[in-house]
């Protein structure tokens, strides 16, 4: 059921666990099926994330959606990957069986998430040195 | 890579001995049961034969036992039909909370008919009692269903207990046996059961053909209309071969059944024991002594069984879980959550069912794989904290 693509990312995945000086962390969760995902990533000062990593508590496709995500924001702007779509993803795992593009939603909104947890901190609202992941 | 098949509550492989039997009725005998000339009666005796075969296996009589097309629809035949039939004494059924869809679905389609249902609800072992079984019974309670042994957790039910409930308060009672026979002993009149499911798929019999049992005396309408097989209970051509096929398998399970349990158990044991050691936080699902002796069903913590299932299938290993994730539906599986798991543990459940062909090795394999997984994907899960 799963592609070629999908079942490398799963059973390799990149950027597996935490990012320990990570900027941003972000926490997302399906209710619809109880799964989780934690993406953190560490911004340098031109905006550039320069290095990000991910945990997920789902299925196959979730574990592969995460790490397709990290690999295609890694290295890129905040703004380009403020623009990471979920269909991006699923179209670079080259295809999704119908019931589990909600997993890859997940994936975009754990990114996104990271990067609003990372804007939070830059604006004060956060204190810069207090990681929300241990 | 090394194979091992462990979802034999799925499905069984066909048994090489069965096989054999059909063949003939998949070549040379191939007239219908119901022609009168020779090629007829020769498939004829194919099918009474196998009548024969089932009968003796639960302890039946052979005008009892009539062939249906799987174990849904032996579930449906019994539950339209007893609402149907008995419409005029009462409109009340009870089951659990635990039943496989085969019953459960059909209960939905009965109460939007105006039927009332009642779900039984099991112990967090997935038990119900006889005693539940006599408070829930009125005098408008026309059938009592409950199945012989839970499909995803393995335990079997109090069933000589609740015939024994039924019987002194008159009213009929139906188990769903699919996951018991050919695993524990039945015995229809010893236990006072009135009608039973099975499908010969669950023990090395061929997918496709069922029977249900129907005590003398019961009579239900044909579920499927048409022609007069099955002394009218049961439409349509019959299924030659996958019936003798059946009533094969059914004869090779019952007589085998003592030391093929005693062996599968022991390796049952072996496994429960072996997961318990090497992996910590984990919960088997299920009772801890009344359960099938091919079924084991864990919950390893913080993980997903969808997961768990692909990374065991990478290692050559097949099972099944309840994760919700599996189904493509919203839930994990009820009778998990009718066990009082939580949705977060339920996802990490992974069941492991063995048959007759399951060795020491798969089970030393399964032992070696299996905490490796759990490993490797606990270290990509935020919920776990080592
Ligand atoms: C308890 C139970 N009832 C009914 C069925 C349905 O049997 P069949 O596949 O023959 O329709 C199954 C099979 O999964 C089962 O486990
Ligand atoms: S995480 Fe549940 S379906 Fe993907």
């Amino acid at each position: 059921m799963y592609t070629e693509k999908v079942l490398d990312h799963f059973s390799h995945p990149r950027n597996m666990g935490e990012v320990q000086d990570a900027n941003g962390v972000g926490m997302v969760g399906n209710a619809k099926c109880g799964d989780i995902m934690q993406m953190f990533i560490k911004v340098n000062d031109d905006g550039i994330i320069e290095d990000c990593g991910f945990k997920t508590f789902g299925c196959g496709a979730a574990i592969a959606t995460s790490s397709m995500a990290t690999e295609m924001i890694k290295g890129k702007s905040i703004d380009e990957a403020l623009k990471l779509s979920n269909a991006a993803v699923v179209e670079a795992l080259e295809g999704l069986p119908p019931q589990k593009i909600h997993c890859s939603v997940l994936a975009e909104e754990a990114v996104k998430s990271a990067i609003e947890d990372y804007y939070k901190r830059k604006n004060g609202e956060a204190p810069e040195t207090e990681k929300t992941a241990e | 890579m090394r194979k091992v098949y462990l979802d034999n509550a799925a499905t069984t492989a066909l048994s090489p001995k069965v096989l054999e039997q059909m063949m003939p009725y998949l070549t040379t005998i191939y007239g219908n049961p119901s022609s009168p000339h020779s090629f007829g009666q020769e498939a004829r005796k194919g099918v009474d034969h196998a009548r024969d075969q089932v009968a003796k296996a639960l302890n039946a009589l052979p005008e009892e036992i009539i062939f249906t097309g799987c174990g849904t629809e032996s579930d449906n035949t019994v539950l339209f039909g007893v609402a149907e039939r008995y419409a005029k004494k009462g409109n009340h059924i009870i089951t659990t909370n635990v039943e496989h869809h085969a019953i459960l679905h059909t209960c939905e389609a009965l109460e939007k008919r105006g039927v009332e249902v009642t779900y039984l609800p099991v112990d967090e072992n997935g038990m119900v009692t006889g005693e539940q079984v006599a408070n829930a019974i009125t005098d408008k309670t026309i059938l009592v269903s409950i199945m012989f042994a839970n499909n995803e957790v393995g335990t079997i039910m109090p069933i000589a207990e609740i015939g024994k409930v039924c019987r002194e308060r008159g009213v009929l009672f139906h188990t769903d046996a699919v996951q018991a026979v050919g695993h524990v002993p039945i015995d229809v009149k010893a236990m006072n059961i009135d009608m039973l499911s099975l499908s010969a798929h669950k023990f090395h019999g061929p997918k496709g053909v069922g029977a249900l049992y129907m005590k003398k005396g019961i009579r239900l309408p044909s579920y499927v209309m048409g022609g007069a097989q099955e002394r009218n209970r049961r439409a349509g051509t019959e299924n030659v071969a996958g019936i003798v096929g059946l009533g094969a398998a059914i004869a090779l399970a019952t007589q085998t059944l003592e030391e093929s349990a005693a062996r599968m158990t022991r390796l049952r044991d072996k496994l429960i024991a072996g997961i318990a050691q090497r992996i910590p936080e984990v919960k088997l699902n299920g009772h801890p002594t009344m359960r099938l002796p091919n079924n084991v069903n864990y919950s390893i913590k913080y993980i997903e069984g969808e997961s768990i299932l692909l990374m065991l299938d990478m290692n050559g290993i097949a099972a099944s879980s309840g994760s919700a994730c599996t189904s493509g539906s919203l839930d994990p599986s009820h009778v998990l959550l009718a066990l009082g798991l939580s949705h977060e543990v339920a996802h990490g459940s992974v069941r492991l069912t063995l048959s007759d062909e399951t060795t020491e090795e798969d089970i030393d394999y399964v032992l070696d794989v299996l905490p490796k997984v759990a490993e490797r994907l606990r270290a990509m899960s935020p919920l776990y904290h080592a």
